[in-house]
C-alpha cells in the first residue's frame, strides 16, 4: 500500500481518483438493485409482506408485517456513528496522533461489525417468521440488496481490520493518511448506500 | 520535445533475469505495451473463432432445407458468435489500443495501476476461456447474446448452457470495470506536463468517455446477470412470472446496459479513425472540440435510449414516443462526426494506405448502418423490421462496417508502432478490398431478406419464399471475407519477420507516440515531454501543418525511413535485424527510471477469482469455491502489501 506517487496531473492522488470512478459505478449498481426492489413491490401474490399482515389463505397462518423498524433505526445509528469514528480516525492520522488513530479505527470497525450483528439477528428472525429468497419476489429482492450492502460493510471491516493493524505494527505516518482516507471515502459511502435503503425500503411505506 | 535519446557507445549488458524473456517476462508483466499485445493476439484469436461460427452459420442458410448443424446446435453458433464477437473480440480489441495507445499518447510511462491491468487481462482470458469450454461439454450457450429472461431461467433452459453464459459474461465485467476504473485515473492523473484535455489525442478522447460508459453501464449488466444466476442456482423469484416478476425487468436492466455497449463499442474505433483520417489527409482533425464534445454526447444520449430495443414489446405510446425522439437525437452528433471526417479529408493530400483505407469504409459503412438505425428509430417501421434480417444487415454494418473496419484502420495503422515493422501494403490491400467488398456482398442483401419476411434466429428455412438468392450471395460473401482474413494474418506473421523497419515516425503522424522508437522501450519516454500544441510532432517537424491546409506529397509518402540519421528506404531490412534487441535503447536502470516490478500476483489473483466461478458451475462445490476465494483474498493481500517499485536501498 504505498502512499507515494509521482506528481500528478491533478495533484490528486491516483487511488482516491480511482475510488471516485469506482463510487460513480457503485452508485449505478445500487441504483439497479434498489429500483428492482422499488419495481417489485406489492407485486408478489403472497407473503410475508414489509409493511402489511397477512394471512396464509392456504394454511389460515397469519404473518405479521415483517420490517421490525425501531430495531433497524439503531443498527442505522450505530452504522452513522461509525462514519464520524472514521473522520476522527482520518483525522488523528493526518495530524499524526497514532493513540487516537488506533482507537478510531477500531471504534469504526467494531461499530461496523455490530450493524453486520444487527443483519444477521434480522435475516436470522426473518427466516423462522418464513421469509427466505426463495419465498416471494419481497423475499428475494430484499435479502439481495441489503445483503449486498451487507457484503459492502463486511469487505469495508476487513479493509479497516487491514488499517488497524497496519497502524498497529509500525503505524501511519501523515503523509501515508492517504491509505486512511481512500478507506474513508468507501466507507461514507456505504453509509450513505444505507440511507438510501433504509428510507426507501423501511420508512417509506 | 527532448525525447530522443542518443544510444550508447558501448552496449551494457544488464543481469539477466527471469522476468526479461521468455514465458515468465509475459506471465508476470506489468507493462501497458505488452498487456497490450496479450488482449491484442488473444482477441484476434476469438476472432478467428468467431468468425468459424459465422462461416458455419453462413453454410448451413447458404440454401433452403440445409441442415449441417441441428437447430440445437445453430442456437449454440449465433449465440456464441455474437457473444465472442462483442466481449472476446471488440472490446478487448479496443481495450489493446487503449492500453498500448493511451500511456504514449498522454505521454506517461505506464498506466496508473500497472499490476490492476495485469489481472484485467488475466481475469478477460480466464473469461473467455471460461464461456468457450462449454464447447467441449456440448453445452455452449443458447439463449443468444441477450440472454433473454425468463427464456434463460432455469425451467425453460436447464443444461448447463446458460450458466457459462451468465458466469463467463460476470468474470468478463469484473476485467471491463477493473480496466474502467484503471484507464479513467490513468488520462486525469498522468498527462504529461502541458497536455490539457483538450490538446489530448482524440482517441485517447474517446477512450476516455469509452471509460466512463464502462464503468457506468457495467454495474447494471452485472445486477441483471446477478439476478439470473441467484435464480438459476439458488432459487430466488427475480425472473419468475409465477411469482409475480416482471417478464420486462431484464429487457430493461440489459438494454440500459446494452444500449451504452453498443458505443462502447464504436467509440474506440471512432477514436482510431479520427487518429489515421488526419495523417493520411496531411491536415488537422476537422473540429476537434466538436469531434469531442459530439463524442461526449452520444455517450450520455446513449443511457437514454435504450427502450427502442423494445419497441414490440407495447410500451404504450407515451414510452415508445420518448425513446424515439431521444434516438433520433442520437443521430445528430454521429452525424457531426461523420461530417467532420468528411471536412478532414476536403482539400488534403490524401495517401491510400491500407489503414486509411480502412478508415474511410469505416466512414462509408457505419453511415450506412447508421441510417437503418434511424429507419428503426420510428416504432411503426420497426414493428416491420424487428426479429427481422433487417436488423442483423443493421448491426453488421455498424459493427463490422463500422467497429471492425476502424479497429482494422488502427491495428494496419499502429503495427509499425507495435512491431517496429511495417505490413505489407500490397497483401494490406488485397485484405481490405476483400473484406469491403465481402463485407457488402454478406449484408447488404439482408436488408432485402429481412423486408421479404426472413426471421432472425432460424436454423433454416423453406423453399420458394423468395429467400434463396439473397442468401447465396451473403454466403458468398462471408468467404470472401474468411479469404480477406487469411491475407490478414498470413501479412500479419510474415510482415513481423520480413517487414521494412518502420523508424520512429512511418507515417509522419502528429502524436506523441510517433516521437518515440518502435517499438517504444519499457519506460516509453526517456524524458516526459513537455506539450504545447495538439500536434507536437507537426509543429517541431513541419508547422505549415497545423498553420495553414497543405497541398502536395511530401517525402514520407515513400515511406522512406530513418534509424539513427540513416535513410533506410524502402527495402526490407536484414533478416539479422534484431528490433528487439535488449540493448537498442538504454535500459530504464540506465537512464534511473523507476518501472514497476514485474509481479505474478496479479494472474494469481485472476486464476483464484476465476476458479471460484469454476466452483459455482461444478454443482455449486462450495468446498472449491471457499478455497479458491481464500486463496483469492491471500493473493490480492499478497499483492496490495508488495511494494510496486523496487525499494531504494
Amino acid at each position: 500500500m504505498g502512499g507515494e506517487h509521482p506528481p500528478t496531473s491533478t495533484g490528486l492522488n491516483n487511488t482516491k481518483v480511482a475510488i471516485w470512478a469506482f463510487i460513480g459505478s457503485e452508485c449505478f449498481f445500487f441504483a439497479s438493485l434498489i429500483s428492482t426492489y422499488l419495481i417489485y413491490r406489492g407485486r408478489s401474490p403472497v407473503g410475508p409482506f414489509p409493511h402489511d399482515a397477512w394471512t396464509d389463505p392456504a394454511t389460515g397462518h397469519v404473518f405479521k408485517a415483517i420490517l421490525n423498524i425501531p430495531v433497524t433505526s439503531v443498527s442505522t445509528f450505530v452504522l452513522l456513528m461509525s462514519s464520524l469514528a472514521m473522520v476522527l480516525a482520518h483525522s488523528a492520522v493526518v495530524r499524526g496522533d497514532r493513540r487516537s488513530s488506533k482507537i478510531w479505527l477500531a471504534s469504526t470497525a467494531i461499530l461496523g461489525a455490530t450493524f453486520l450483528g444487527f443483519q444477521a439477528y434480522e435475516f436470522t428472525s426473518f427466516v423462522h417468521e418464513g421469509l427466505t429468497i426463495h419465498t416471494n419476489l419481497f423475499g428475494s429482492s430484499f435479502f439481495i440488496l441489503t445483503g449486498f450492502h451487507g457484503a459492502h460493510v463486511t469487505a469495508g471491516v476487513i479493509w479497516l481490520l487491514t488499517l488497524l493493524f497496519i497502524d498497529i505494527k509500525r503505524g501511519f505516518s501523515p503523509d501515508e493518511a492517504i491509505n486512511v482516507d481512500v478507506c474513508a471515502l468507501y466507507w461514507h459511502f456505504v453509509d450513505v448506500v444505507w440511507i438510501a435503503i433504509f428510507t426507501l425500503v423501511y420508512l417509506i411505506k | 520535445m527532448a525525447t530522443t535519446v542518443s544510444l550508447p557507445a558501448t552496449p551494457h549488458r544488464e543481469p539477466s533475469h527471469r522476468y526479461e524473456s521468455g514465458v515468465w517476462s509475459w506471465l508476470a508483466t506489468t507493462d501497458h505495451k505488452r498487456i497490450g499485445q496479450l488482449y491484442l493476439y488473444t482477441s484476434l484469436f476469438w476472432f478467428l473463432v468467431g468468425g468459424i461460427e459465422a462461416g458455419i452459420i453462413r453454410t448451413q442458410l447458404y440454401g433452403p432445407n440445409q441442415h449441417l448443424v441441428s437447430a440445437q446446435t445453430y442456437n449454440e453458433l449465433f449465440t456464441m458468435h455474437g457473444t465472442t464477437m462483442i466481449f472476446l473480440v471488440v472490446m478487448p480489441l479496443s481495450a489493446a489500443f487503449f492500453n498500448f495507445l493511451i500511456p504514449l499518447q498522454i505521454g506517461a510511462r505506464d498506466v496508473a495501476f500497472p499490476r490492476l491491468n495485469a489481472f484485467s487481462y488475466w481475469i478477460f482470458l480466464f473469461g473467455g476461456l471460461f464461456i468457450n469450454f462449454s464447447w467441449f461439454l456440448h453445452a455452449a450457450p443458447n439463449g443468444g447474446w441477450f440472454g433473454y429472461a425468463p427464456l434463460t431461467t432455469r425451467p425453460f433452459s436447464p443444461g448447463l448452457n446458460i450458466d457459462f453464459w451468465v458466469l463467463g459474461l460476470q468474470i468478463l465485467g469484473i476485467s471491463s470495470l477493473a480496466a474502467g476504473f484503471n484507464f479513467i485515473t490513468t488520462i486525469i492523473n498522468m498527462r504529461a506536463p502541458g497536455m490539457h484535455f483538450m490538446r489530448m489525442p482524440i482517441f485517447s478522447w474517446m477512450a476516455f468517455i469509452t471509460q466512463f460508459m464502462i464503468v457506468l453501464a457495467f454495474p447494471i449488466f452485472t445486477v441483471a446477470l446477478t439476478f439470473l444466476m441467484l435464480d438459476r442456482f439458488f432459487g430466488t423469484n427475480f425472473y419468475e412470472i409465477q411469482a409475480g416478476a416482471d417478464p420486462l425487468l431484464w429487457q430493461h436492466l440489459f438494454w440500459l446496459f446494452g444500449h451504452p455497449e453498443v458505443y462502447i463499442l464504436i467509440l474506440p474505433a471512432f477514436g482510431l479513425v479520427s487518429e489515421v483520417l488526419p495523417v493520411f489527409s496531411r491536415k488537422p482533425l476537422f473540429g476537434y472540440p466538436v469531434m469531442v464534445y459530439s463524442g461526449i454526447l452520444i455517450a450520455f444520449l446513449g443511457f437514454g435510449v435504450w427502450a427502442h430495443h423494445m419497441f414490440a414489446v407495447g410500451m404504450g405510446p407515451i414510452a415508445d414516443s420518448f425513446f424515439s425522439i431521444t434516438t433520433m437525437l442520437i443521430a445528430i452528433p454521429t452525424g457531426v462526426k461523420i461530417f467532420n471526417w468528411l471536412g478532414t479529408m476536403w482539400g488534403g493530400s490524401l495517401r491510400f494506405t491500407t489503414a486509411m483505407k480502412f478508415a474511410i469504409a469505416l466512414v462509408a459503412l457505419f453511415t450506412i448502418g447508421g441510417i437503418s438505425g434511424v429507419m428503426h428509430s420510428s416504432p411503426p417501421s420497426d414493428l416491420q423490421q424487428t426479429d427481422s434480417y433487417f436488423i442483423v444487415a443493421h448491426f453488421h454494418y455498424v459493427l463490422f462496417g463500422g467497429s471492425l473496419m476502424g479497429l482494422f484502420a488502427g491495428l494496419y495503422f499502429y503495427y509499425p508502432k507495435i512491431t517496429g515493422r511495417l505490413m505489407n501494403e500490397k497483401l494490406g490491400s488485397w485484405h481490405f478490398w476483400l473484406t469491403a467488398i465481402g463485407m457488402n456482398l454478406t449484408f447488404f442483401p439482408m436488408h432485402f431478406l429481412g423486408l421479404d419476411g426472413m426471421p432472425r434466429r432460424i436454423s433454416s428455412y423453406d423453399a420458394g419464399q423468395g429467400w434463396e438468392n439473397n442468401n447465396h450471395l451473403a454466403s458468398y460473401g462471408a468467404a470472401l471475407i474468411i479469404i480477406g482474413t487469411v491475407f490478414f494474418v498470413y501479412n500479419w506473421f510474415a510482415s513481423m519477420r520480413k517487414g521494412a523497419v518502420a523508424g520512429n515516425d512511418p507515417w509522419g503522424g502528429a502524436t506523441l507516440e510517433w516521437a518515440i522508437p518502435s517499438p517504444p522501450p519499457d519506460y516509453n519516454f526517456a524524458t516526459i515531454p513537455q506539450v504545447t500544441s495538439r500536434y507536437p510532432l507537426w509543429d517541431r517537424k513541419s508547422p505549415q501543418i497545423t498553420s495553414e491546409v497543405p497541398h502536395g506529397t511530401r517525402d514520407e509518402q515513400k515511406m522512406e525511413v530513418k534509424i539513427a540519421g540513416q535513410s533506410t528506404g524502402t527495402a526490407p531490412a536484414p533478416a539479422d535485424t534484431r528490433l528487439n534487441a535488449p540493448n537498442a535503447h538504454p535500459s530504464a536502470k540506465q537512464l534511473g527510471i523507476n518501472m514497476p516490478t514485474p509481479t505474478i500476483r496479479p494472474l494469481l489473483a485472476a486464476f483464484f477469482l476465476g476458479c471460484v466461478f469454476v466452483g459455482l458451475i461444478a454443482h455449486r462445490n462450495l468446498t472449491i469455491m471457499f478455497i479458491a476465494a481464500g486463496l483469492f483474498v491471500l493473493s490480492l493481500y499478497s499483492w496490495l502489501l508488495t511494494p510496486l517499485e523496487p525499494e531504494h536501498h
